[in-house]
Protein backbone atom coordinates (compact mmCIF):
# COMPACT_ATOMS: atom_id res chain seq x y z
CA UNK A 1 0.00 0.00 0.00
CA UNK A 2 1.33 3.46 -0.93
CA UNK A 3 1.95 5.94 2.09
CA UNK A 4 -0.66 8.98 2.05
CA UNK A 5 1.43 12.61 1.00
CA UNK A 6 -0.76 14.12 3.03
CA UNK A 7 -0.43 12.33 6.30
CA UNK A 8 3.28 12.43 6.09
CA UNK A 9 5.76 15.34 8.33
CA UNK A 10 7.79 17.55 6.13
CA UNK A 11 10.49 15.90 6.25
CA UNK A 12 9.47 12.27 5.24
CA UNK A 13 7.69 14.76 2.19
CA UNK A 14 11.21 15.97 1.38
CA UNK A 15 12.97 12.34 1.55
CA UNK A 16 10.28 11.22 -0.51
CA UNK A 17 10.31 13.73 -3.12
CA UNK A 18 14.39 14.31 -3.76
CA UNK A 19 16.65 11.77 -4.70
CA UNK A 20 17.27 9.12 -1.63
CA UNK A 21 19.78 10.72 0.71
CA UNK A 22 20.45 13.91 -0.88
CA UNK A 23 18.85 16.36 1.65
CA UNK A 24 21.33 18.25 2.79
CA UNK A 25 19.64 20.73 5.68
CA UNK A 26 20.46 24.08 6.25
CA UNK A 27 20.20 25.77 9.94
CA UNK A 28 18.31 22.40 11.03
CA UNK A 29 16.99 21.97 14.37
CA UNK A 30 19.80 20.96 16.09
CA UNK A 31 20.82 25.05 15.21
CA UNK A 32 18.17 26.51 17.06
CA UNK A 33 17.02 29.34 15.12
CA UNK A 34 13.88 29.71 16.54
CA UNK A 35 11.12 32.22 16.83
CA UNK A 36 12.19 34.98 19.26
CA UNK A 37 7.63 36.07 19.64
CA UNK A 38 6.27 32.64 20.80
CA UNK A 39 7.98 32.66 24.44
CA UNK A 40 6.25 35.92 25.45
CA UNK A 41 2.90 34.27 24.78
CA UNK A 42 3.38 31.12 26.38
CA UNK A 43 3.18 29.23 23.07
CA UNK A 44 5.72 26.36 22.12
CA UNK A 45 8.33 27.20 19.68
CA UNK A 46 9.94 24.66 17.16
CA UNK A 47 13.69 24.13 16.58
CA UNK A 48 13.52 24.75 13.09
CA UNK A 49 9.98 27.20 13.35
CA UNK A 50 8.30 24.73 11.39
CA UNK A 51 9.58 24.47 8.10
CA UNK A 52 13.30 22.58 6.59
CA UNK A 53 15.41 24.00 4.14
CA UNK A 54 18.34 23.10 2.22
CA UNK A 55 19.78 21.60 -1.03
CA UNK A 56 19.15 18.19 -2.36
CA UNK A 57 19.35 16.43 -6.31
CA UNK A 58 15.75 15.46 -8.20
CA UNK A 59 16.57 13.17 -11.07
CA UNK A 60 20.02 14.14 -10.40
CA UNK A 61 19.62 17.71 -10.84
CA UNK A 62 20.40 20.23 -8.25
CA UNK A 63 17.63 21.91 -6.28
CA UNK A 64 16.60 24.22 -3.58
CA UNK A 65 13.95 22.40 -1.57
CA UNK A 66 11.79 23.70 1.69
CA UNK A 67 8.84 22.12 3.58
CA UNK A 68 6.59 23.84 5.60
CA UNK A 69 4.90 21.29 8.77
CA UNK A 70 1.55 21.80 9.25
CA UNK A 71 2.23 20.30 12.29
CA UNK A 72 3.38 23.47 13.81
CA UNK A 73 1.13 26.46 13.85
CA UNK A 74 -0.85 25.18 11.15
CA UNK A 75 2.51 25.90 8.92
CA UNK A 76 1.86 29.77 9.62
CA UNK A 77 4.70 32.35 8.30
CA UNK A 78 6.42 33.93 11.41
CA UNK A 79 9.53 36.19 11.02
CA UNK A 80 12.10 33.41 11.47
CA UNK A 81 10.04 30.67 9.22
CA UNK A 82 9.76 33.76 6.41
CA UNK A 83 13.27 34.64 7.04
CA UNK A 84 14.64 30.13 6.16
CA UNK A 85 12.58 30.75 3.03
CA UNK A 86 13.78 33.74 1.87
CA UNK A 87 17.25 33.13 2.28
CA UNK A 88 16.66 30.16 0.41
CA UNK A 89 15.35 31.68 -2.22
CA UNK A 90 18.32 34.47 -2.36
CA UNK A 91 20.67 31.65 -2.47
CA UNK A 92 19.17 30.18 -5.42
CA UNK A 93 19.54 33.54 -6.91
CA UNK A 94 23.50 33.27 -6.54
CA UNK A 95 23.74 29.80 -6.75
CA UNK A 96 21.74 28.61 -9.73
CA UNK A 97 19.94 25.69 -9.13
CA UNK A 98 17.90 24.23 -11.30
CA UNK A 99 14.92 24.77 -9.40
CA UNK A 100 13.45 25.46 -5.99
CA UNK A 101 10.89 23.16 -5.09
CA UNK A 102 8.75 24.47 -2.67
CA UNK A 103 6.54 21.76 -0.38
CA UNK A 104 3.59 24.16 0.64
CA UNK A 105 1.29 23.40 3.94
CA UNK A 106 0.25 26.62 5.54
CA UNK A 107 -2.30 28.77 7.24
CA UNK A 108 -0.28 32.04 5.82
CA UNK A 109 0.57 34.70 8.43
CA UNK A 110 1.28 33.21 11.66
CA UNK A 111 -1.15 35.67 13.48
CA UNK A 112 0.74 35.13 16.75
CA UNK A 113 3.60 37.41 15.18
CA UNK A 114 1.21 39.52 13.53
CA UNK A 115 3.13 42.18 11.66
CA UNK A 116 6.63 40.82 11.20
CA UNK A 117 4.65 37.29 9.83
CA UNK A 118 2.80 39.55 7.13
CA UNK A 119 6.07 41.31 6.18
CA UNK A 120 8.03 38.04 6.09
CA UNK A 121 5.31 36.84 3.39
CA UNK A 122 5.87 39.64 1.13
CA UNK A 123 9.51 39.37 1.38
CA UNK A 124 8.79 35.56 0.39
CA UNK A 125 6.39 36.59 -2.52
CA UNK A 126 9.35 39.16 -3.76
CA UNK A 127 12.13 36.33 -3.14
CA UNK A 128 10.35 33.60 -5.35
CA UNK A 129 9.75 36.60 -8.20
CA UNK A 130 12.92 37.14 -8.30
CA UNK A 131 14.29 33.52 -8.62
CA UNK A 132 11.47 32.77 -11.12
CA UNK A 133 12.32 36.13 -13.34
CA UNK A 134 16.51 34.72 -13.15
CA UNK A 135 15.03 32.34 -14.86
CA UNK A 136 15.07 29.14 -12.37
CA UNK A 137 12.14 27.00 -11.91
CA UNK A 138 10.14 27.33 -9.54
CA UNK A 139 7.68 24.76 -8.17
CA UNK A 140 5.16 24.45 -5.14
CA UNK A 141 3.13 20.77 -4.25
CA UNK A 142 0.47 21.57 -2.13
CA UNK A 143 -0.35 17.82 -0.47
CA UNK A 144 -0.68 18.81 2.60
CA UNK A 145 -3.62 18.53 5.03
CA UNK A 146 -3.93 21.97 6.33
CA UNK A 147 -3.83 23.21 2.25
CA UNK A 148 -2.13 26.54 1.49
CA UNK A 149 -3.80 29.74 2.35
CA UNK A 150 -3.78 33.41 2.97
CA UNK A 151 -0.50 35.13 1.79
CA UNK A 152 0.98 31.35 1.31
CA UNK A 153 -1.82 30.59 -1.35
CA UNK A 154 -0.71 33.97 -3.38
CA UNK A 155 2.77 32.97 -2.96
CA UNK A 156 2.44 29.74 -3.99
CA UNK A 157 0.41 30.82 -7.28
CA UNK A 158 3.24 32.96 -8.10
CA UNK A 159 5.37 30.03 -8.83
CA UNK A 160 5.92 28.66 -12.11
CA UNK A 161 4.31 25.35 -11.73
CA UNK A 162 1.65 24.45 -8.64
CA UNK A 163 1.00 20.82 -7.96
CA UNK A 164 -1.86 19.65 -6.16
CA UNK A 165 -3.39 16.17 -4.76
CA UNK A 166 -7.22 15.58 -5.37
CA UNK A 167 -7.35 15.74 -1.50
CA UNK A 168 -5.50 19.36 -1.42
CA UNK A 169 -6.90 22.98 -0.80
CA UNK A 170 -5.37 25.89 -2.13
CA UNK A 171 -7.06 29.19 -1.93
CA UNK A 172 -7.14 32.12 0.51
CA UNK A 173 -9.42 32.57 3.05
CA UNK A 174 -10.56 28.92 4.84
CA UNK A 175 -13.84 28.26 4.49
CA UNK A 176 -14.64 29.07 9.12
CA UNK A 177 -13.37 32.48 8.44
CA UNK A 178 -15.94 33.15 5.68
CA UNK A 179 -18.59 31.57 7.56
CA UNK A 180 -17.94 33.85 10.59
CA UNK A 181 -17.94 37.28 8.60
CA UNK A 182 -20.92 36.44 6.45
CA UNK A 183 -23.11 33.22 7.81
CA UNK A 184 -23.15 29.57 6.85
CA UNK A 185 -25.69 30.68 4.05
CA UNK A 186 -22.76 32.38 2.17
CA UNK A 187 -19.96 29.25 2.70
CA UNK A 188 -21.08 26.31 5.07
CA UNK A 189 -17.51 24.94 6.71
CA UNK A 190 -18.94 21.80 7.64
CA UNK A 191 -20.05 20.74 4.58
CA UNK A 192 -17.08 19.24 3.00
CA UNK A 193 -18.21 18.13 -0.12
CA UNK A 194 -19.08 21.94 -0.48
CA UNK A 195 -15.56 22.94 0.86
CA UNK A 196 -13.65 20.50 -1.77
CA UNK A 197 -15.60 21.29 -4.50
CA UNK A 198 -15.14 25.03 -4.00
CA UNK A 199 -10.96 24.94 -3.09
CA UNK A 200 -9.86 21.77 -3.52
CA UNK A 201 -7.71 20.38 -6.10
CA UNK A 202 -10.01 18.87 -8.29
CA UNK A 203 -11.62 21.90 -9.17
CA UNK A 204 -8.27 24.20 -9.24
CA UNK A 205 -7.25 21.72 -11.82
CA UNK A 206 -10.02 21.77 -13.92
CA UNK A 207 -10.73 25.76 -13.70
CA UNK A 208 -6.75 26.46 -14.65
CA UNK A 209 -5.29 27.42 -11.61
CA UNK A 210 -2.92 23.98 -11.16
CA UNK A 211 -0.83 22.61 -13.19
CA UNK A 212 -0.82 19.14 -12.39
CA UNK A 213 -3.12 16.89 -10.70
CA UNK A 214 -2.08 14.16 -8.75
CA UNK A 215 -3.41 11.23 -6.45
CA UNK A 216 -2.40 11.88 -2.42
CA UNK A 217 1.15 9.62 -3.11
CA UNK A 218 4.63 10.95 -2.50
CA UNK A 219 5.65 9.12 -6.39
CA UNK A 220 3.22 10.63 -8.09
CA UNK A 221 4.76 13.83 -6.13
CA UNK A 222 7.44 13.38 -7.27
CA UNK A 223 7.13 12.28 -10.84
CA UNK A 224 5.78 15.91 -11.11
CA UNK A 225 8.39 17.52 -9.55
CA UNK A 226 11.00 16.25 -11.85
CA UNK A 227 8.36 16.78 -15.11
CA UNK A 228 8.16 20.76 -13.62
CA UNK A 229 12.27 21.00 -13.72
CA UNK A 230 12.10 22.20 -17.12
CA UNK A 231 8.77 24.12 -17.02
CA UNK A 232 10.23 27.47 -16.09
CA UNK A 233 7.63 30.53 -17.46
CA UNK A 234 8.71 33.52 -17.96
CA UNK A 235 6.29 36.34 -16.67
CA UNK A 236 6.37 38.40 -19.49
CA UNK A 237 3.90 41.32 -20.48
CA UNK A 238 2.04 39.01 -22.89
CA UNK A 239 1.96 36.39 -20.55
CA UNK A 240 0.58 38.63 -17.93
CA UNK A 241 -2.39 40.22 -20.65
CA UNK A 242 -3.24 36.95 -22.10
CA UNK A 243 -3.66 35.40 -17.78
CA UNK A 244 -5.64 38.91 -17.30
CA UNK A 245 -8.13 38.51 -20.46
CA UNK A 246 -8.62 34.54 -18.84
CA UNK A 247 -9.32 35.12 -15.63
CA UNK A 248 -11.61 37.74 -16.04
CA UNK A 249 -13.14 35.38 -18.81
CA UNK A 250 -13.52 33.03 -15.68
CA UNK A 251 -14.92 35.73 -13.64
CA UNK A 252 -17.29 36.80 -16.26
CA UNK A 253 -18.73 32.89 -16.75
CA UNK A 254 -19.77 33.26 -12.84
CA UNK A 255 -21.10 36.66 -12.60
CA UNK A 256 -24.22 35.39 -10.64
CA UNK A 257 -22.67 33.36 -8.13
CA UNK A 258 -23.29 29.66 -9.17
CA UNK A 259 -22.20 26.67 -7.53
CA UNK A 260 -18.81 24.91 -8.50
CA UNK A 261 -21.28 21.92 -10.62
CA UNK A 262 -22.63 25.22 -12.34
CA UNK A 263 -19.38 26.73 -13.11
CA UNK A 264 -17.69 23.52 -14.60
CA UNK A 265 -20.26 23.00 -16.46
CA UNK A 266 -20.16 26.48 -18.05
CA UNK A 267 -16.81 26.29 -18.11
CA UNK A 268 -17.35 23.08 -20.85
CA UNK A 269 -16.32 20.34 -18.31
CA UNK A 270 -18.75 17.18 -19.65
CA UNK A 271 -21.35 15.58 -16.28
CA UNK A 272 -19.75 17.89 -14.23
CA UNK A 273 -22.24 16.23 -11.51
CA UNK A 274 -19.69 12.97 -11.67
CA UNK A 275 -16.38 15.06 -10.93
CA UNK A 276 -16.43 14.31 -7.05
CA UNK A 277 -16.05 10.82 -7.56
CA UNK A 278 -13.89 10.11 -9.56
CA UNK A 279 -10.11 9.81 -9.53
CA UNK A 280 -7.31 12.08 -10.58
CA UNK A 281 -6.72 10.58 -13.82
CA UNK A 282 -10.34 10.74 -14.81
CA UNK A 283 -10.20 14.15 -13.10
CA UNK A 284 -7.39 15.06 -15.44
CA UNK A 285 -8.47 14.20 -18.53
CA UNK A 286 -11.90 16.11 -18.38
CA UNK A 287 -10.47 19.82 -17.94
CA UNK A 288 -11.83 22.02 -20.72
CA UNK A 289 -9.30 23.33 -23.45
CA UNK A 290 -10.08 26.53 -22.70
CA UNK A 291 -8.92 26.90 -19.89
CA UNK A 292 -5.58 24.76 -20.01
CA UNK A 293 -3.72 27.90 -20.92
CA UNK A 294 -3.92 29.26 -17.91
CA UNK A 295 -2.30 26.66 -16.20
CA UNK A 296 0.63 26.40 -18.65
CA UNK A 297 0.61 29.60 -19.04
CA UNK A 298 1.34 30.52 -22.66
CA UNK A 299 3.01 33.25 -23.83
CA UNK B 1 -7.33 60.75 4.76
CA UNK B 2 -10.15 60.86 2.24
CA UNK B 3 -8.57 60.30 -1.66
CA UNK B 4 -9.75 63.64 -2.89
CA UNK B 5 -7.82 65.83 -0.32
CA UNK B 6 -4.73 63.25 -0.82
CA UNK B 7 -5.20 63.68 -4.67
CA UNK B 8 -5.03 67.61 -4.37
CA UNK B 9 -2.34 67.79 -1.69
CA UNK B 10 0.16 65.98 -4.05
CA UNK B 11 -1.12 67.13 -7.53
CA UNK B 12 -3.20 70.19 -7.16
CA UNK B 13 -6.69 70.42 -8.46
CA UNK B 14 -5.29 69.39 -12.14
CA UNK B 15 -5.28 65.73 -11.65
CA UNK B 16 -7.23 63.48 -13.91
CA UNK B 17 -7.40 60.47 -10.89
CA UNK B 18 -11.29 59.11 -10.59
CA UNK B 19 -13.07 56.99 -8.71
CA UNK B 20 -15.36 53.90 -10.26
CA UNK B 21 -17.02 52.37 -7.26
CA UNK B 22 -14.06 51.26 -4.31
CA UNK B 23 -11.55 51.47 -7.70
CA UNK B 24 -9.59 54.57 -8.10
CA UNK B 25 -7.12 55.31 -11.42
CA UNK B 26 -6.00 57.91 -13.76
CA UNK B 27 -2.54 60.68 -14.27
CA UNK B 28 -1.46 62.96 -12.57
CA UNK B 29 1.30 65.30 -13.78
CA UNK B 30 3.97 66.01 -11.46
CA UNK B 31 7.26 67.66 -12.09
CA UNK B 32 6.97 67.90 -15.38
CA UNK B 33 6.47 64.06 -16.22
CA UNK B 34 3.05 62.07 -15.81
CA UNK B 35 2.14 59.53 -13.00
CA UNK B 36 0.37 56.70 -13.14
CA UNK B 37 -2.32 55.98 -10.09
CA UNK B 38 -3.55 52.58 -9.42
CA UNK B 39 -5.49 52.19 -6.06
CA UNK B 40 -9.08 51.68 -4.03
CA UNK B 41 -10.66 53.20 -1.63
CA UNK B 42 -13.57 52.77 0.75
CA UNK B 43 -11.76 50.75 2.76
CA UNK B 44 -12.20 48.17 -0.41
CA UNK B 45 -12.31 44.29 0.24
CA UNK B 46 -10.17 43.18 -2.52
CA UNK B 47 -12.14 40.34 -4.40
CA UNK B 48 -11.78 38.81 -7.73
CA UNK B 49 -13.27 41.79 -9.93
CA UNK B 50 -11.45 44.46 -8.14
CA UNK B 51 -7.82 42.71 -8.23
CA UNK B 52 -8.03 41.81 -11.88
CA UNK B 53 -9.24 45.63 -12.49
CA UNK B 54 -5.85 47.03 -11.02
CA UNK B 55 -4.09 44.28 -12.54
CA UNK B 56 -5.89 45.16 -16.20
CA UNK B 57 -4.60 49.14 -15.23
CA UNK B 58 -1.22 48.38 -14.72
CA UNK B 59 -0.72 46.25 -17.46
CA UNK B 60 -2.19 49.36 -19.51
CA UNK B 61 0.62 51.63 -18.46
CA UNK B 62 3.70 49.30 -18.55
CA UNK B 63 2.46 48.54 -22.39
CA UNK B 64 1.49 51.98 -23.68
CA UNK B 65 4.04 54.45 -21.11
CA UNK B 66 7.03 52.66 -21.00
CA UNK B 67 9.14 53.39 -17.62
CA UNK B 68 6.06 56.16 -16.20
CA UNK B 69 6.30 56.02 -12.55
CA UNK B 70 3.18 54.32 -10.70
CA UNK B 71 1.92 55.09 -7.68
CA UNK B 72 0.02 52.65 -5.45
CA UNK B 73 -2.92 53.96 -2.91
CA UNK B 74 -4.01 51.74 -0.71
CA UNK B 75 -7.11 51.48 1.56
CA UNK B 76 -8.16 48.35 1.58
CA UNK B 77 -10.02 46.31 4.74
CA UNK B 78 -8.30 43.09 3.58
CA UNK B 79 -9.32 40.16 0.70
CA UNK B 80 -13.10 40.28 0.22
CA UNK B 81 -14.87 37.17 2.34
CA UNK B 82 -17.29 35.38 -0.03
CA UNK B 83 -17.32 32.14 -1.44
CA UNK B 84 -18.00 33.17 -5.02
CA UNK B 85 -14.28 34.39 -4.95
CA UNK B 86 -12.42 31.31 -3.83
CA UNK B 87 -14.48 29.30 -6.42
CA UNK B 88 -12.81 31.88 -8.59
CA UNK B 89 -9.63 31.56 -7.40
CA UNK B 90 -9.21 35.19 -5.14
CA UNK B 91 -5.26 33.27 -4.37
CA UNK B 92 -4.84 33.69 -8.02
CA UNK B 93 -6.28 36.88 -9.10
CA UNK B 94 -4.16 38.37 -5.73
CA UNK B 95 -1.33 37.02 -7.34
CA UNK B 96 -2.01 37.93 -11.15
CA UNK B 97 -1.77 41.36 -9.75
CA UNK B 98 1.20 40.94 -7.57
CA UNK B 99 2.81 39.85 -10.84
CA UNK B 100 1.87 42.82 -12.68
CA UNK B 101 3.37 45.36 -10.07
CA UNK B 102 6.37 42.80 -10.18
CA UNK B 103 6.72 43.19 -13.64
CA UNK B 104 6.18 46.78 -13.75
CA UNK B 105 8.88 47.00 -11.87
CA UNK B 106 11.06 44.46 -13.55
CA UNK B 107 10.51 46.90 -16.65
CA UNK B 108 11.79 50.25 -15.03
CA UNK B 109 8.69 51.81 -13.80
CA UNK B 110 9.10 53.45 -10.49
CA UNK B 111 6.54 51.84 -7.89
CA UNK B 112 5.37 53.61 -4.70
CA UNK B 113 3.25 52.35 -2.75
CA UNK B 114 1.01 55.29 -0.49
CA UNK B 115 -1.28 53.51 2.32
CA UNK B 116 -3.40 56.58 2.94
CA UNK B 117 -6.12 55.72 5.18
CA UNK B 118 -6.25 51.63 6.01
CA UNK B 119 -4.45 48.07 4.66
CA UNK B 120 -5.12 45.07 5.95
CA UNK B 121 -3.29 41.87 5.19
CA UNK B 122 -4.28 40.07 1.54
CA UNK B 123 -5.27 43.40 0.10
CA UNK B 124 -1.90 44.74 1.40
CA UNK B 125 0.36 41.99 0.24
CA UNK B 126 -0.45 42.41 -3.95
CA UNK B 127 -0.76 46.01 -3.76
CA UNK B 128 1.84 48.62 -1.48
CA UNK B 129 3.56 45.59 -0.05
CA UNK B 130 4.84 44.82 -3.87
CA UNK B 131 5.66 48.41 -4.65
CA UNK B 132 10.14 49.09 -4.73
CA UNK B 133 9.07 50.71 -1.05
CA UNK B 134 6.06 51.51 0.84
CA UNK B 135 5.18 54.22 2.46
CA UNK B 136 2.20 55.72 4.62
CA UNK B 137 0.30 58.67 6.03
CA UNK B 138 1.16 58.99 9.87
CA UNK B 139 -2.79 58.73 10.67
CA UNK B 140 -3.24 55.40 8.56
CA UNK B 141 -3.71 52.26 9.93
CA UNK B 142 -2.27 49.04 9.09
CA UNK B 143 -2.15 45.56 10.78
CA UNK B 144 -3.49 41.58 9.99
CA UNK B 145 -6.10 41.61 12.23
CA UNK B 146 -8.26 43.42 15.25
CA UNK B 147 -6.80 41.99 18.72
CA UNK B 148 -10.45 40.02 19.07
CA UNK B 149 -10.35 38.16 16.08
CA UNK B 150 -6.69 37.19 16.49
CA UNK B 151 -7.78 36.29 20.54
CA UNK B 152 -10.25 33.98 18.86
CA UNK B 153 -7.93 32.63 15.82
CA UNK B 154 -4.96 32.07 18.12
CA UNK B 155 -7.01 30.78 21.52
CA UNK B 156 -4.68 33.50 23.33
CA UNK B 157 -6.62 35.86 25.79
CA UNK B 158 -7.27 39.13 24.64
CA UNK B 159 -5.76 41.24 27.93
CA UNK B 160 -2.32 39.46 27.09
CA UNK B 161 -2.65 40.32 23.34
CA UNK B 162 -4.07 43.80 24.10
CA UNK B 163 -1.31 44.23 26.79
CA UNK B 164 1.72 43.15 24.07
CA UNK B 165 0.14 45.19 21.01
CA UNK B 166 1.32 48.30 23.60
CA UNK B 167 4.53 47.80 23.83
CA UNK B 168 5.34 45.39 21.02
CA UNK B 169 5.73 46.38 17.50
CA UNK B 170 4.80 43.01 16.42
CA UNK B 171 1.07 42.82 17.62
CA UNK B 172 0.71 46.52 17.86
CA UNK B 173 -1.09 48.07 15.03
CA UNK B 174 -0.66 51.38 13.79
CA UNK B 175 2.06 52.53 10.88
CA UNK B 176 5.03 53.05 13.48
CA UNK B 177 5.77 49.97 14.04
CA UNK B 178 5.06 48.94 10.35
CA UNK B 179 8.37 51.52 9.93
CA UNK B 180 9.72 50.22 12.59
CA UNK B 181 9.91 46.54 11.38
CA UNK B 182 11.24 47.55 7.51
CA UNK B 183 7.31 47.25 6.10
CA UNK B 184 6.90 50.68 5.58
CA UNK B 185 9.84 52.66 4.78
CA UNK B 186 8.86 56.80 5.79
CA UNK B 187 5.88 58.56 7.02
CA UNK B 188 4.34 61.24 4.90
CA UNK B 189 3.68 64.25 6.64
CA UNK B 190 3.74 68.05 5.85
CA UNK B 191 4.78 68.64 2.40
CA UNK B 192 3.44 65.51 0.53
CA UNK B 193 5.08 66.04 -2.75
CA UNK B 194 8.07 66.67 -1.46
CA UNK B 195 7.68 63.07 -0.12
CA UNK B 196 6.93 61.57 -3.25
CA UNK B 197 9.28 63.26 -5.08
CA UNK B 198 12.09 62.22 -2.63
CA UNK B 199 10.87 58.42 -3.10
CA UNK B 200 11.00 58.72 -6.60
CA UNK B 201 13.98 59.77 -7.00
CA UNK B 202 14.69 56.89 -4.73
CA UNK B 203 16.32 54.18 -7.22
CA UNK B 204 17.62 51.41 -4.88
CA UNK B 205 14.63 48.72 -5.88
CA UNK B 206 16.42 45.46 -4.10
CA UNK B 207 14.09 44.52 -0.58
CA UNK B 208 16.03 46.20 1.92
CA UNK B 209 13.12 45.62 4.26
CA UNK B 210 15.03 43.13 6.89
CA UNK B 211 17.62 45.40 7.31
CA UNK B 212 15.93 48.23 7.62
CA UNK B 213 13.54 46.27 10.38
CA UNK B 214 16.95 45.20 12.13
CA UNK B 215 18.31 48.83 11.86
CA UNK B 216 15.06 50.34 13.18
CA UNK B 217 15.02 47.65 16.24
CA UNK B 218 11.68 46.86 15.14
CA UNK B 219 12.54 43.22 13.82
CA UNK B 220 15.66 41.73 15.07
CA UNK B 221 16.28 38.29 13.77
CA UNK B 222 14.83 38.54 10.03
CA UNK B 223 17.88 39.45 8.34
CA UNK B 224 20.09 37.67 10.29
CA UNK B 225 18.14 34.55 9.60
CA UNK B 226 18.40 35.31 5.98
CA UNK B 227 22.26 35.69 6.02
CA UNK B 228 22.75 32.19 8.19
CA UNK B 229 21.15 30.57 5.27
CA UNK B 230 23.56 32.30 2.35
CA UNK B 231 26.68 31.17 4.57
CA UNK B 232 25.01 28.05 5.24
Amino acid sequence: MTRSFAEMSARERLAAVVDAGSFHEWLPPAARVMSPHLAQLGVPAAFDDGVAIGRATLAGRAVLVAAQEGEFMGGGVGEVHGAKLVGLLRRALRDRPDAVVLLAESGGVRLHEANAGLIAVSEVMRALLDARAAGIATIVLIGGANGCFGGMGIVARCADTVVMSDIARHAMSGPEVIESAHGAGEFDSRDRALVWRTTGGKHRWLSGDCDTLVEDDPQAFRDAAVAALDGHRPMTLAALQQESALLQRRADLDGDNADAFELWSRLGVPDARSVPDLDADAVRARRPAAMAPLATGAA
Amino acid sequence: MDWHTLAARLFGTTHQVVADGDFLCGTAAFDGATLAIVGTTNHAAVGVDLALRQARAILEVVAAHPGRPLLLLVDTQGQMLRRRDELLGIHRAMAHLGGCIDLARRQGHPVIGLVYDQALSGGFITSGLMADACHALPEAEIRVMRVPAMARVTKLPEELLESLSRSNPVFAPGVANYVAMGGVRSLWDGDLAAHLRAALADRDTTDRRAEEGAARGGRRVAADVVRQVLRA
